[in-house]
């Protein structure tokens, strides 16, 4: 029995010697976190969502108290939020557009062709990978298999009728369906942005009417009826940059596919 | 002093931890993209293994060895070792808060580095007395610095040429890293 004992007498000694030695060291060099950074992160939602760029709240607390980060960049907190972080700095707060996530895509059910019945896994990342990149007959377009709604914190993105809606009032622009959606047809927008181009097509305009009722046939229009030089075609699709935009919908009236829309 | 040099001679060239007894080859790779962190890396393994002789001569000969529990040996120097390196840790993030960043997730890293347990093992197994265990835990740190410092030196050139994309990486660190053991064994048969 004492052979068992005493051994095990030993390590427990030593093991609270050691662990009084670490608590009185930690006692001894304990260091004051910086109150900047702890104010900092109480001033944030904690939604730990990554919009910002950094590896969650406490990281870009951190980073904002080193001052390497600019205090307007939570997207989740908007305009309150980088005014109470700037207060906490003494900096005067720049003003952040609110943006939201918009899905370039209008091929709902019944309005984009199927070229397969595909009963894989539920999931857009895993429809993606299967040859042909995806039931429906146009390849760039959303599947619908809700992945964004799986990664969206907010409960603010939902798959209805085949594509994916975003609910404006919900949405906070972090910008995590943005990133994992496969298609990549999903973009942050600025909130004030009405004239939007539903559709991420890059078929030509034949080849579109056969795919989709509701794509993008890149006729260029649009281009030739804005003012205001803010609509550009990027390969196939029309883009329309919001920095330019007045909003005028001239667009979308004469668009012959109806993908310019005005919400 | 012959002793102490041929202890010295022996753990920094002959038995180079890293190219010869093959310990702490996780740092070894893992913090040699840059020199000046495997610099860091080096200096912070130097500095705990120094450390880590001393105590685990003194845990080994005034505590196991009179209560004669020696076989306890590898579970007392770990329990050491790893309350020794959260102390340190303490102590640099205290003192410089430049070199605690600089080592960042490595330092804790350093409580499960087989160099450290391994210099420990070893001063015991060669029957050292308390200077020679501190001498040859300096001196093993010290080539084990050198050996990551000249391996983050290749790794720095290599970075800058053209790899063929299969041996990109790690594969092409491995390659580099067998050599320099190749060539370190070079010094086998100096002491």
């Amino acid at each position: 029995m004492l052979e068992i004992l005493t051994p095990l007498w030993i390590l427990a000694g030593l093991g609270l010697v050691f662990g009084l030695a670490i608590g009185l060291a930690a006692k001894k060099f304990a260091i004051q976190p910086d109150p900047k950074f702890e104010q900092i992160r109480e001033a944030l939602p904690g939604a730990n969502c990554g919009g910002c760029g950094y590896a969650g709240c406490d990281a870009y607390a951190r980073a904002v108290a080193d001052g390497s980060a600019s205090p307007s960049a939570c997207a989740v907190g908007g305009a309150a939020v980088s005014a109470n972080i700037a207060g906490i700095l003494g900096v005067e707060a720049s003003v952040l557009e609110k943006k939201v996530a918009y899905v370039q895509c209008s091929g709902e059910c019944g309005v984009a062709r199927e070229k397969m019945r595909y009963d894989g896994i539920a999931s857009c990342l895993e429809a993606v990978v299967i040859p042909g990149n995806g039931p429906k007959s146009c390849t760039y377009g959303c599947l619908g298999f809700g992945t964004c709604t799986g990664v969206c914190k907010f409960n603010a993105i939902h798959v209805e009728n085949g594509i994916a809606h975003v609910s404006e009032d919900l949405c906070v622009g972090c910008g995590a369906c943005v990133s994992v959606c496969p298609k990549h047809i999903i973009q942050l927008m600025p909130l004030r942005q009405r004239v939007r181009v539903q559709c991420s097509g890059q078929d030509r305009g034949k080849e579109v009417r056969e795919l989709c009722a509701a794509g993008c046939l890149g006729c260029g229009l649009c281009v030739r009826q804005c003012e205001s030089g803010a609509i550009t075609m990027v390969g196939n699709v029309a883009r329309i940059d919001p920095n330019l935009c007045t909003q005028c919908g001239k667009c979308a009236e004469k668009c012959p596919a109806k993908v310019i829309k005005i919400l | 002093m012959p002793t102490l040099l041929v202890i010295i001679i022996s753990s920094v060239f002959v038995n180079n931890f890293v190219l010869s007894r093959f310990l702490g080859i996780c740092p070894f790779l893992g913090v040699s993209k840059r020199i000046d962190t495997a610099l860091g890396m080096g200096l912070a393994v130097t500095f705990v293994m120094t450390i880590a002789s001393a105590f685990s001569y003194m845990v080994y000969a005034w505590i196991l060895k009179p209560l004669q529990v020696e076989y306890l040996y590898n579970i007392a120097f770990i329990l050491m070792i790893a309350s020794l390196v959260q102390i340190v840790e303490m102590v640099i993030q205290k003192v410089s808060p430049t070199l605690y960043s600089a080592l960042g997730v490595y330092l804790p890293l350093i409580t499960t580095n087989c160099a450290v347990l391994g210099v420990a093992v070893l001063n015991m197994q060669e029957n050292y007395n308390l200077l020679e265990s501190v001498v040859n835990g300096f001196s093993a740190a010290v080539g084990f610095t050198l050996g990551i410092v000249l391996f983050a030196g290749v790794r720095e050139r290599i970075a800058h040429n053209r790899i063929l994309s299969a041996f990109e990486g790690f594969p092409i660190a491995l390659l580099s890293a067998g050599l320099m053991a190749i060539a370190f064994l070079g010094f086998q048969g100096l002491v």
